[in-house]
């Protein structure tokens, strides 16, 4: 008797449930609220002057654990290192965010952006071209070279933050 | 033995060794800058600060440098003590003041000794709040990066460049913590072992230029033993390779051949791997073409398997080709028609010196051995240009003397300073008998420069008045019969002598004297040492399997005793006179060349071959200590190119009648069996059988990174994958990737998160350079992102691959250094049992010639010099940048290459009217050549020299007399 009660007590909570307010929502019509930590597909940004961050260190790609970064590193005429190619490959890609860790630029950042399924899987492949978006990501203000020892174009030895005027090796001054 | 007790541990150590070498010997990690195992101890960083107790009850003690503390019995010291853990950290802060925010941007990184002690210490957090100090940086060839802000102050590129090296133009400049290394000005490092400051170097000060170029990390870098063929010294080296290029090559450490250090020949002209001349698939010319077209293996090895089954085939092989492709050859051929590829005038002077150094009481010493020898002779060979680490090896052996002076007043060795103080400028006698000034003149005790003759002549004065029984010299001058007696007078004091020569100078005279002068040093049962500088990489290879020189193929050809010619990695034209050439290669019906660059003789050839190179194939080669030396593929190879050996097996197999060389080692096998003065190479390093734990060993270090999404892109080709990129300046926008979904970056994330500044999206156009760039996969359908199973290497013990057995393989297959905690080069000192000596299980390589006994003098002494009323005898000066034939390949090399000129004797000239940088017109049995004049006071009067080897100069039978006039307008 009281089995039966009990089952036709749980067909009336779950009835009730009906009219509670919904918790899914209609996706993709509507988005969910992504924080913006979330780690999803990967960007290359730019520093404060519009100059591609990366500077080619091969950091982040000895710090992912699935080995799916590739990247040459080259130099323009005037000391500033840039990868010739990047290359990502997001069928391997595990979102874990270890490159963005390993990055001492903030040049590679994960974003909130999970939509990237595709019909084939070489369509996942990204190329440079296909990661640098145009401004600095979630950290507006940083620019490797201003704190950097190298000299490059635009900023000789001795201007970056906190560094003092090039020695004069001739001197006689203690 | 001593004991001693490191943190209440106790060890037993050398007597008197150095506690820093001891400790890093022990395993222990200590962090050091200055010490280096060859350069000694200075004591100049304050990094191996360990703490030393009085006995065991004292609990205060003070801290010493470990670098500048003998071991003595019972001594105890803590490495552990927290005041010297904090004191080593303390040192490292005040480095870390000023030095510069570079890691990601330093060369260095990921194989810095400075960021290794760093972490070792522990210092982690910069309290410094200060400006930091900068440097200018200098341009110094197109070796070395300068990058002066990273200077820890060490002085090991002064001590090393300097001290050990011999060079001037660099130095220690201004004072305190304004201290600068560089040159006076801005310019060419001189010295040829400068590459060595990339290594020497514990920062990112100097680093090597070439590599910078395409740069990778170390942690990226695919590399595999493998050994130097720009001379026959045979210096070990580490090649690296990334995306199917070669990237750099470093030294791989041997104790009895080249230490810690390469010449830079060796280090930088490895840029033929890369050229665009190499040759990449098989060309084939049709009957009556004029132009070669390429052709399927297949194709091309049927072509070659029908010229085979035609009648008389001869094969000219290569002294700078491996054992392996020689013996190939020499299969296919058979050995009557088989010839070793070297000009008329090597194959002779090569032969005659296997037959001293195999049947003569003199032995072949290793540089090791050299850098023992108290007294030397060097007799007509430039060594510094010809074989350019033994003149390295030489200037370590005049330090004898400076250690025999410390020695006496029971300073230890490795102190250098100390050692250099109590020796002042003392010095172990250098003689220098040479056709020109060398770079080794400026430590010789004697230099004497005259003709290839007289060298000889003096040779067998020498050896004359060493030991009467050797045969006197007919009507020898005062001057040169005193100097004799000099030199004579200082090898016979001498504890263990050395005698120094080569094919240098072409002339069998001058190797039967040296040889002459050996004998009379050597006692029975104890043969003294003889060095003769073989010219190539594996000229004693070549010669051990036998053959005629090129000449005597050339003839053959000529006479149409044989019909096709299969030229094995060689470039007929630098061996011999064009015309001969030409009319050979007239009268040959058919040329078959396997090689991996287009050249003159290529360019004439019906089939063409491409070769893989010493970095893409394996194979043995014989250096000029008689040591045979395995090398080891270091990358699989782009396009058709193979193993010369492969093709030559390949081709018979296509006629029917394989050797069954499957793998290396069959060649190996049979080459021994055949040819028993070889039997040594299978020795030379594990066979392609040798398992650790039943795994192959890596090539790829455990951290190489990018495996899923190097071939990722465009096509499995990895040289492929780095077409450029149009970059960004700093200034100008690029345009932004509008992948669809960013469009909408704004809704439904983190409202208010500029995550993406679209603001340039559209406006400028975008700079896809290819088709395979698209984005989407319609755009894109070339690309295969499926990775591809590693090439199999059935050839060696190494895997082309990151997994593998990880611990310590044997000392022939190391193919990385590198051990936890230690990223840098340094790490090295995990492979040796005591750090400075021979790697662990014994160094590698086998040596194939031992000393004989025939005790028999050389009698055939020339007639002294006579000059020529209206001749010049022109001799060959060598450029270590140069003469070579495949380093100039590399552009950094290139740049380093003179222009052929002519030298002179000022006197000489002026008699001719010549004035320095005239054009002068020479004339050669070979042809005229119009050269600019170069006064030199070290050309001996009715001689001159002429560069050898340089595009336009090879080929030339040096010595050899012409005719010089003043420039004849047409
Ligand atoms: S870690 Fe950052 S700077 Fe370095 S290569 Fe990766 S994205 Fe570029
Ligand atoms: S020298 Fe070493 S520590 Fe200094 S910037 Fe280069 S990698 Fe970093
Ligand atoms: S340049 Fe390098 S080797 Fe020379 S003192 Fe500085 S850190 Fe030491
Ligand atoms: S000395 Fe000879 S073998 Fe050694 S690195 Fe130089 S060229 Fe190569
Ligand atoms: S290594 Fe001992 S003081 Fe530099």
């Amino acid at each position: 008797m009281n089995a039966i009660l009990n089952s036709l007590r749980t067909m009336g909570l779950i009835f009730l449930h009906a009219f509670r307010k919904r918790a899914t929502i209609l996706y993709p019509e509507k988005k969910p609220y992504i924080p913006p930590r979330w780690r999803g597909r990967i960007v290359l940004t730019r520093d404060p002057d519009g100059g591609e961050r990366c500077v080619a260190c091969y950091l982040c790609a000895v710090a992912c654990p699935v080995d799916c970064i590739a990247l040459q590193a080259t130099e323009d005429g005037q000391g500033r290192r840039y990868p010739e190619f990047f290359r990502i490959n997001f069928s391997r890609c595990i979102f874990c965010g270890y490159c963005e860790e390993a990055c001492p630029t903030y040049a590679i950042q994960l974003t909130p952006d999970f939509e990237m399924c595709e019909y084939d899987r070489r369509a996942l492949v990204y190329e440079k071209e296909d990661l640098l978006i145009a401004g600095p990501g979630k950290h507006p203000g940083y620019n490797f070279y201003r704190v950097a020892g190298l000299a490059i174009a635009g900023k000789d030895k001795g201007e970056a933050e906190n560094e003092a005027p090039p020695v004069d090796v001739r001197g006689l001054m203690p | 033995m001593v004991t001693i007790h490191i943190d209440n541990q106790s060890y037993q150590v050398e007597a008197g060794a150095n506690l820093l070498q001891a400790c890093l010997s022990l395993g222990l990690d200590l962090p050091y800058f200055c010490w280096h195992p060859a350069l000694g101890a200075v004591g100049a960083c304050r990094q191996c600060a360990v703490k030393q107790f009085k006995d065991e009850n004292d609990s205060r003690g003070r801290i010493v440098m470990a670098c500048l503390t003998p071991a003595q019995e019972g001594l105890r010291i803590s490495i552990a003590d927290p005041e010297a853990h904090a004191f080593r950290a303390g040192v490292i802060e005040f480095l870390m003041e000023n030095h510069p925010h570079d890691c990601p941007v330093c060369d260095e990184g990921g194989e810095c000794h400075l960021q290794d002690m760093t972490v070792m210490t522990g210092h982690v957090h910069r309290r410094y709040r200060f400006a930091k100090r900068t440097f200018r940086n200098q341009y110094l060839g197109p070796f070395l990066n300068h990058e002066m802000n990273r200077c820890i102050t060490c002085y090991r590129c002064v001590r090393f460049y300097r001290d050990y090296a011999g060079g001037r133009d660099l130095n220690a400049m201004a004072s305190h913590n304004h201290v600068y290394f560089g040159r006076i000005e801005d310019g060419v490092l001189e010295n040829e072992f400068s590459g060595n400051l990339a290594e020497v170097c514990p920062t990112g000060v100097f680093t090597d230029k070439t590599f910078k170029a395409h740069y990778t990390r170390k942690w990226d870098l695919q590399t595999a033993p493998s050994i130097c063929v720009h001379c026959g010294v045979g210096c070990n080296t580490l090649p690296g390779e990334r995306y199917g290029t070669l990237r750099r090559i470093q030294n791989r450490y041997h104790h009895e051949v080249n230490g810690y250090f390469l010449c830079d020949r060796g280090r930088y002209g490895h840029g033929f791997v890369n050229s665009e001349k190499r040759l990449r698939q098989p060309l084939l010319r049709t009957e009556g073409s004029e132009t070669v077209a390429p052709v399927s293996p297949t194709e091309a090895l049927a072509h070659l398997a029908a010229l085979c089954a035609g009648p008389t085939v001869i094969g000219i092989g290569s002294p700078r080709a491996s054992v392996e492709a020689n013996f190939a050859l020499q299969k296919l051929v058979g050995p009557e028609r088989f010839f070793n590829g070297m000009s008329a005038s090597d194959a002779g002077l090569t032969r005659l010196i296997l037959d001293i150094l195999t049947r003569r009481p003199v032995r072949s010493p290793s540089l090791h051995d050299m850098e023992q020898a108290d007294a030397v002779l060097v007799l007509g060979e430039d060594v510094t240009n010809t074989a350019p680490r033994i003149a390295l090896s030489l200037r370590q052996a005049v330090r004898r003397a400076a250690l025999e002076i410390a020695g006496a007043r029971h300073v230890p060795l490795w102190h250098d300073g100390a050692v250099r103080d109590a020796a002042q400028s003392a010095k172990s006698p250098l003689f220098v008998a040479t056709h020109s000034a060398t770079r080794l003149d400026d430590v010789a005790a004697e230099t004497w420069h005259a003709a290839p003759d007289d060298l000889a002549r003096l040779g067998f004065a020498v050896a004359h008045v060493l030991n009467p029984d050797a045969p006197e010299v007919p009507g020898l001058d005062a001057e040169t019969a005193a100097l004799a007696g000099r030199i004579a007078l200082s090898l016979s004091a001498a504890g263990r002598p050395l005698v120094v020569s080569g094919t240098g100078c072409g002339s069998p005279a001058v190797i039967r004297a040296a040889a002459n002068v050996a004998m009379a040093l050597g006692r029975t049962g104890q043969p003294a040492e003889l060095c003769l500088v073989a010219p190539e990489c594996n000229s004693f290879g070549a010669a051990l399997l036998g053959g005629e020189g090129i000449d005597a193929a050339l003839l053959a050809l000529e006479r149409g005793e044989a019909e096709t010619a299969i030229v094995l990695e060689n470039d007929l034209y630098r061996r011999a006179d064009r015309a001969a050439i030409d009319r050979a290669l007239q009268a040959a019906k058919h040329l078959v060349v396997i090689d991996h660059l287009g050249h003159a003789t290529a360019a004439q050839a019906e089939l063409v071959l491409p070769a893989a190179t010493f970095a893409e194939s394996s194979g043995t080669l014989v250096s000029s200590e008689g040591r045979a030396q395995r090398f080891f593929k270091v990358f699989a190879g782009n396009g058709e190119a193979r193993e010369s050996w492969r093709w030559l097996e390949e081709a018979q197999r296509a006629a029917g009648r394989g050797n069954g060389f499957d793998g290396l080692d069959d060649v190996i096998a049979a080459c021994a069996a055949a040819h028993p003065k070889l039997q040594g190479i299978a020795h030379a390093a594990p066979s392609a059988k040798f398992r650790l734990l039943g795994e192959k060993i890596p090539r790829q270090p455990h951290r190489y990174s990018g495996r899923t999404a190097m071939l990722g892109g465009i096509n499995p080709d990895w040289s492929v994958a780095i077409l450029p990129l149009p970059h960004t300046t700093p200034h100008g926008l690029q345009p932004v990737a509008d992948r669809s979904p960013l469009g909408r970056a704004g809704e439904g994330r983190g409202e208010g998160v500029p995550l993406i500044d679209t603001s340039a999206k559209g406006n400028v156009p975008h700079p896809n350079p290819s088709p395979a760039r698209g984005r989407g996969a319609n755009e894109r359908p070339q690309i295969n992102i499926h990775e591809q199973k590693p090439p199999n290497d059935p050839d060696t013990p190494l895997a082309f691959s990151m997994e593998g057995y990880g611990g310590a393989a044997p000392a022939a297959l190391i193919p990385v250094y590198w051990a936890p905690s230690w990223n840098s080069v340094q790490a090295l000192n995990r492979f040796q049992d005591e750090v400075g000596g021979p790697l662990r299980g014994g160094d590698p390589g086998v040596r194939l010639i031992e000393p004989g006994a025939d005790w028999i003098w050389f009698s055939e002494i020339p007639a002294a010099f006579q000059r020529r009323a209206d001749e010049w005898l022109i001799v060959p000066l060598y450029h270590i940048f140069g003469s070579e034939e495949l380093s100039p390949q590399a552009p950094a090399v290139a740049e380093r290459c003179p222009r052929p000129y002519l030298a002179m004797n000022p006197a000489d000239a002026d008699a001719l009217g010549l004035k320095a940088g005239d054009q002068a017109d020479l004339r050669l049995p070979e042809g005229a050549l119009r050269l600019p004049v170069e006064l030199r006071g070290d050309i001996a009067p009715g001689m001159a020299g002429l560069p050898a080897g340089l595009e336009g100069t090879a080929g030339i039978g040096l010595p050899g007399w012409g005719k010089i006039d003043r420039e004849t307008r047409p």
